[in-house]
């Protein structure tokens, strides 16, 4: 799932100082490359700013996929049925699998996983907002497929044609997956809104809870994204966040409708003059809370995440000591 | 096949069934908490394997049974009276050498379990047998080098391995007990004789405590009980959770 600009200065909140200036005439080299929409590749020239941003996104993106485990993991030992159930845990695991290769595309930019790891640990590196809220009922497990994986897919297929090769890359199979995600959640909110009342009233409640988190994921307004520009500049983006959050809200709404749902926006509105729908305004205060780490399970995902890294210290350790046991006996 | 080893079938898929359910089960209580991403990734292939052999022997069970209950309808909504797996599956994962130690005397059982059913008179079990051999001879490798890892790893992990398979150590002998109905079965061509798979199983788990730098497996008293749904504690909680849905709600179709 994809995780938008969630620091505000590239690489100052994670200790990185500021890089001194580029050569002008490899700047100019590489812009042009970028402005032809050349890919580029891990042994290519580019400007440092262009490095950190994207091991930040990269990373990013990473964490939120291996963070984003743990809500829908939750409910792996209470699925109401076998199929359910192996569906969920193939999902968690083809989530797990994403933080992997994303993790593999940031270590093609010099950043090491262990790097990694410890600053989303130790809080400096962010994931994305959407995972700090709890899944209480069953149909959360499919409003997650459909809006979450829906709204990852909108940022995500734009991230195809990212300037960076490797990224680029992941993402394509990535989207593969994600579709077909997104297509398990919304058959699970059929079979819930087909099903009896309460599982209905478990549907509406989910979508209640879901709906504004989701549309959260695009980051900030357009007028108040400061990293946006230059990272569109240097097609690190594709597309702004308004423009991705309003494509998503025009293809929901409609499969809102068909599930018999409502969506929890008194002022969502189709404009006819715009050809899109009008929404209400965003909660931005809670969207900036949830970023600090204030989120309704901000302190359990990150627990969860560190006492799994701290617990497995001594199983890493073994791995590592029989490993070198091994290839000192080979050498004996 | 005759009606009676008709009748001897139903438990016999019964407790393949719930033996995959129960640890299936058990292991994806794991996702999001495991060791290293690659470790996560593969408890919950085990899981997922063992989920869907679950669903294989228990659908099976149930249409032999001729009641109309299909795989949901007994994982969801039989109590632990009526469950046969063995104990071992439901002990609880520990830490990560626990759960190593469960799934390496376990996988290392199934395995050589499947073998042998592979050749049963009946073609259903024959054919799943086949099927889920595969997985199973997967699961057992990558248990079996956990299992080395650990016991020739560092001191700690030396000291955890021993003492997950000291707690587990006591609930290997029941899976060699051969009852009365596996004594039918066999007679008819269609069981597996249990306890001709004891030297192989012995010889595996020595071969790989060796290499492991482990001491053989202690002698504890035999616990046993769980194919006649005498359990431990530990399966009232794990039904509890796993048929919440299904018990709150009955009514509903998911």
């Amino acid at each position: 799932m994809y995780t938008t600009e969630l620091q505000s200065a590239p690489g100052q909140k994670a200790g990185i100082p500021a890089s001194a200036p580029e050569d002008p005439v490899k700047l100019a080299a590489f812009e042009a490359r970028v402005a032809a929409d050349e890919f580029i590749e891990p042994k290519d020239w580019m400007p440092e700013a262009y490095r950190r941003t994207l091991v930040r996104q990269i990373s990013q993106h990473a964490h939120s996929e291996i963070v984003g485990m743990l809500p829908e993991g939750n409910w792996i030992t209470r699925a109401p049925t076998l199929r359910r159930k192996a569906v969920l845990l193939a999902k968690v695991q083809d989530e797990g699998g994403h933080g992997l290769y994303l993790y593999s595309a940031a270590e093609t930019l010099g950043a090491s996983r262990e790097e990694m790891i410890d600053a989303l640990h130790s809080g400096r590196a962010k994931y994305s907002t959407i995972f700090n809220y709890p899944t209480l009922n069953w149909a959360d497990i499919g409003a997650i497929g459909w809006l979450v994986d829906g709204a990852a897919i909108m940022n995500q297929v734009a991230l195809q044609r990212t300037s960076y090769g490797p990224y680029a890359r992941a993402m394509v199979r990535i989207c593969k997956e994600e579709s077909f995600h997104q297509r398990q959640g919304y058959e699970l909110m059929l079979a819930m809104c087909n099903g009896t009342a309460e599982q209905k009233r478990m549907a509406q409640d989910a979508l209640n809870r879901w709906w504004w988190p989701s549309l959260m994921m695009f980051g900030p307004r357009d007028d108040n994204s400061p990293n946006s520009a230059q990272s569109i500049r240097w097609r690190i983006k594709r597309e702004t966040n308004d423009q991705l959050r309003q494509r998503f809200v025009d293809v929901t709404v409609p499969q809102a409708e068909y599930l018999g749902l409502t969506v929890p926006d008194p002022a969502l509105k189709w404009n006819e003059a715009r050809g899109h729908y009008d929404i209400g305004e965003i909660d931005w205060e809670e969207f900036y809370a949830v970023v600090r780490g204030e989120g309704m399970t901000s302190l359990e995902r990150m627990k969860a995440r560190r006492d799994a890294w701290d617990e497995g210290a001594w199983v890493r350790d073994a791995a590592q000591a029989h490993a070198e046991k091994r290839q000192r006996r080979a050498a004996a | 096949m005759t009606a009676t080893s008709e009748s001897l079938l139903v438990p016999f898929a019964l407790r393949l069934g719930d033996d995959a359910l129960i640890l299936g089960q058990r292991l994806g209580e794991w996702c999001g908490h495991a060791p290293t991403i690659e470790v996560d990734l593969a408890l919950t292939n085990l899981s997922l394997d063992l989920i869907g052999q679950a669903t294989l022997f228990l659908d099976y069970a149930g249409k032999l049974e001729g009641k109309g209950r299909d795989a949901d309808r007994l994982a969801f909504r039989r109590d632990a009276v009526d469950f046969t797996n063995c104990l071992l599956v439901e002990q609880p994962n520990g830490d990560f050498a626990q759960t190593i130690a469960r799934q390496f005397l376990y996988s290392t059982w199934q395995q050589l379990y499947l073998n042998a059913l592979a050749d049963s008179a009946d073609d259903t079990l024959a054919a799943a047998a086949v099927k889920c051999v595969k997985e199973v001879a997967y699961h057992a490798r990558f248990a079996a080098e956990w299992v080395v890892r650990l016991g020739d790893g560092t001191e700690e992990s030396h000291r955890r391995m021993s003492a997950g398979l000291d707690w587990m150590s006591r609930f290997v002998d029941e899976l060699f007990e051969m009852e009365e109905a596996d004594r039918a079965l066999l007679a008819a061509g269609a069981g597996v004789d249990k306890a001709a798979l004891r030297p192989a199983w012995d010889a595996e788990v020595a071969r790989v405590l060796k290499e492991a730098m482990l001491e053989a497996l202690p002698q504890r008293r035999t616990l046993t009980g769980g194919r006649l749904g005498r359990h431990t504690e530990h399966l009232g909680h794990i039904l509890s959770e796993m048929q919440f849905l299904q018990r709150a709600y009955p009514d509903a179709v998911w």
